[in-house]
């Protein structure tokens, strides 16, 4: 399955499963969502399971709290993560407080998919990566896989999880893994172990990293897209990195990371999004905090600019093999 | 050469400042009576009479007149009666309980009762409310709703149903279909939608009911919950609770000059009613209309409640720097509850003795709530929930994090 396949399998199962699984949003009912996403689920199940909504974020998100309160589950979709801070009073003072604030009277047991990320000449307004802004919401949990397989597991977590869950979605990996080697053919995800799906339930647990290279050289923690950039530059350069792929990207898995850079002594931060303030920030301080004495460098961080996404500018924005593979040879000379 | 005159920045203004009177004509009322009671299946366009004049029952003489008197029974109007003066009672002794420094902050109802106490009366078990601060009178005209415990919230003490986490007033009890009040004005009323939503997509016979206030129309989530509840034709009733201010800001500054707030309804495609909310017997079957619609799948309706804060807007507030001191005796549609009083008499269902020796009741109920909840201690005296609880619900379950930041509370303290 490519990532978009797993995805809508998901759902799929997830909607067989339970009758109080609803989807709905943007373009998603009748004509199956702008990325196929929700294809054929209307079909299946009816409009009253998978439906069209107005655009209107806060509206998406603000239904979905009550029917939350009401016993639903609903998996609500935001068509491109840069369009989602209309819903963001919403996510930050209902969704993710609902529980603590009535003292478990009520809950809001809501999925909440944005496609995100860039590397797609999206510009300004299809490319942002805005994960830290709810990593900094106690009450939410931030989800994004890699991988066909993982996108299905970690979905379907998401779903049956009692929590909000913000469930970002790289759509530069929907179709084929990308390296960031846009010079070069896009290989499909029908050529990679990763797109191996099983057709029926499963979950990958949240809260867990994975490794998803081992390495001894130094660790790399990142997410997304960029666990494949960052594969790319481990062949560029032959360094023996350590790949870590976060998958929760809060609450995660701090063990996994600890362990990791205890072995290896030396720590890359890669995401796409801007530096100031992104979760790199908080990933760096972890790991200062949990493996100092065992540091031999200093902790780099290879981000997206402080910038907003440009358009024509693409892969001079982009947080290419090229410059990971660089900040890979700096931690090593350190 | 420009043959315009300069334009110029409207901002408006409410007629009665300190010291001087307010004009109150803007109110366009209706006599009592005067308007029709349109078929529950009216499609919306055709309810811009009752959404710009006033339904109203109770004329000056108390008597219930014209086609929305609700046949209801005497003994209903002496229950919403009471839960109208335990309300107000009940706010009168938290205000104090304020001031001696027993609870932190409070907010009262005064004037706005008969809304929520009278629509209560209305609603069944299982519906579901999402009010504002301000419908206290949905939780005081109930029973099986603990004085005490109410109480034990609003001094945060340590049998605060809420742990302590949450500001006095912003009660939650899905038992009786109160769902939690949020600080953040408006995003309840697109949760009602939603809510409302669930139910049909679960062939349910639940309805629900949201509340806003004049000013917090002016939020995005108000006009997203009149789209969302007219394309899916939720089951809703939506309340927008005029009570002429929102804090200092008179409601001409939320868009209520020349137009009303029920005639937004009508715009968004839902039938509207703008009703005397000091009315109770208006508040009944406006409310019953509405929930007769929402019941029989006809839609969702809009309903503006024409009253008044007759209180500042919280024990934080001094309306003396913003509106006439006197204000409230001078608002044409007068107080709730004198009102169903003098209507309740008037059919010989009522006297000045019972309501006196109601009053003495309910204080003394009040009394013994209080001291059996000051007895769990208060805010101020320390005895509130463990700090351990403050880890608890942000999530299902405590992730490590939390674990360990709980520890380090533990060790290092605040």
């Amino acid at each position: 399955m490519t990532m978009i396949q797993a995805l809508r399998s998901a759902l799929d199962v997830a909607m067989g499963r339970d009758d109080n699984v609803i989807v709905y949003g943007q373009d998603v009912g009748y004509f199956g969502g702008v990325f196929r996403v929700t294809e054929g689920l209307q079909a299946k199940y009816g409009r009253s399971r998978c439906f069209d909504a107005p655009i209107s974020e806060g509206g998406i998100v603000g239904t979905a709290v009550g029917m939350g309160a009401y016993g639903l589950r609903p998996v609500v979709e935001i068509q491109f993560a840069d369009y989602f801070y209309p819903a963001m009073d919403q996510i930050v003072s209902e969704a993710a407080r609902l529980r603590y604030r009535s003292a478990g009277d009520f809950t809001a047991p809501l999925t909440i998919r944005m496609p995100c990320g860039g590397g797609i000449y999206g510009g300004q307004t299809h490319s942002q990566s805005p994960e830290a802004l709810f990593a900094h919401v106690c009450g939410v949990r931030t989800v994004m896989p890699s991988n066909p397989y993982d996108a299905k597991g970690l979905l379907l977590a998401s779903i049956e999880n009692d929590d909000p869950v913000i469930f970002l979605e790289p759509k530069r990996l929907y179709n084929g893994p990308f390296d960031g080697h846009h010079d070069r053919p896009i290989v499909p995800w029908s050529q990679h172990a990763l797109s191996q799906v099983p057709s029926g339930h499963y979950t990958v647990p949240l809260d867990s990293a994975s490794v998803f290279r081992a390495g001894t050289a130094v660790t790399v923690l990142t997410y997304g897209t960029m666990v494949w950039v960052a594969d790319g530059a481990v062949r560029d350069t032959g360094i023996d990195a350590e790949i870590i792929d976060l998958r929760s990207i809060w609450p995660l898995d701090l063990e996994t990371i600890v362990t990791s850079v205890k072995k290896t002594g030396r720590c890359v931060v890669l995401h796409e999004a801007t530096r100031t303030g992104g979760f790199g920030a908080e990933l760096v301080a972890l790991v200062q905090e949990h493996c100092f004495y065992h540091l031999e460098a200093p902790i780099e961080r290879v981000t997206g600019w402080d910038t907003p996404y440009p358009h024509a500018q693409e892969w001079a924005y982009f947080p290419g093999p090229a410059r990971v593979g660089a900040a890979l040879q700096r931690v090593l000379e350190a | 050469m420009n043959s315009h005159p300069a334009l110029q920045l409207h901002v408006p203004e409410p007629t009665g400042r300190p010291g001087h009177k307010t004009d109150f004509s803007y109110l366009r009322l209706s006599p009592a009576g005067a308007l029709r009671r349109p078929p529950t299946d009216t499609p919306a366009a055709d309810t811009a009479d009752v959404a710009n004049g006033l339904v109203r029952v109770l004329d000056d003489q108390g008597r219930a007149v014209g086609p929305w008197a609700p046949p209801i029974r005497p003994e209903r109007l002496r229950q919403g009666l009471r839960a109208m003066l335990r309300t107000r009672l009940f706010d009168a002794r938290m205000v104090l309980a304020q001031r001696q420094k027993k609870l932190s902050f409070y907010i009262q109802c005064l004037g706005e009762e008969a809304i929520a106490v009278a629509q209560a009366q209305v609603l069944q078990p299982g519906d579901m409310c999402f009010p504002t601060y301000r419908q206290q009178g949905l939780l005081l005209s109930r029973d099986d709703i603990s004085l005490s415990e109410l109480i034990c919230q609003l001094m945060s003490n340590q049998c605060d149903p809420l742990k302590g986490r949450q500001l006095p007033v912003l009660h939650s009890y899905k038992r009786a279909g109160f769902f939690s009040v949020s600080g953040n004005l408006g995003t309840q009323f697109i949760q009602a939608v939603g809510w409302a939503m669930a139910s049909a997509i679960q062939g349910d016979s639940k309805i629900a009911s949201g509340w806003i206030g004049d000013g917090a129309t002016a939020e995005a989530e108000f006009t997203t919950a009149l789209t969302f509840a007219h394309v899916y034709r939720a089951p809703v009733i939506l309340n927008v609770v005029n009570n002429q201010w929102a804090i200092s800001t008179f409601q001409s500054m939320a868009g209520g000059e020349g137009s009303t707030f029920a005639a937004r309804g009508i715009g968004y495609g839902i039938a509207a009613l703008r009703v005397d909310g000091n009315d109770f017997l208006a508040v009944h079957a406006a409310s019953q209309w509405a929930a007769e619609r929402a019941r029989n799948n006809q839609g969702p309706t809009l309903i503006e409640w024409l009253t008044y804060r007759g209180g500042p807007h919280s024990t934080s507030d001094d309306p003396s720097r913003y509106r006439p001191a006197d204000d409230w005796q001078h608002f044409p549609l007068g107080d709730p509850i004198a009102r169903l009083k003098q209507h309740l008499i008037a059919l010989d269902e009522w006297s000045d003795e019972r309501h006196e020796t109601l009053q003495q009741e309910l204080q003394a109920e009040l009394l013994a709530a209080q001291q059996e909840a000051e007895s769990h201690g208060t805010l101020l005296d320390g005895h509130v929930f463990s700090a351990d609880a403050m880890f608890d619900d942000v999530y299902k379950e405590l992730p490590a994090h939390l674990r360990r930041q709980r520890e380090q509370q533990h060790t290092l303290g605040g």
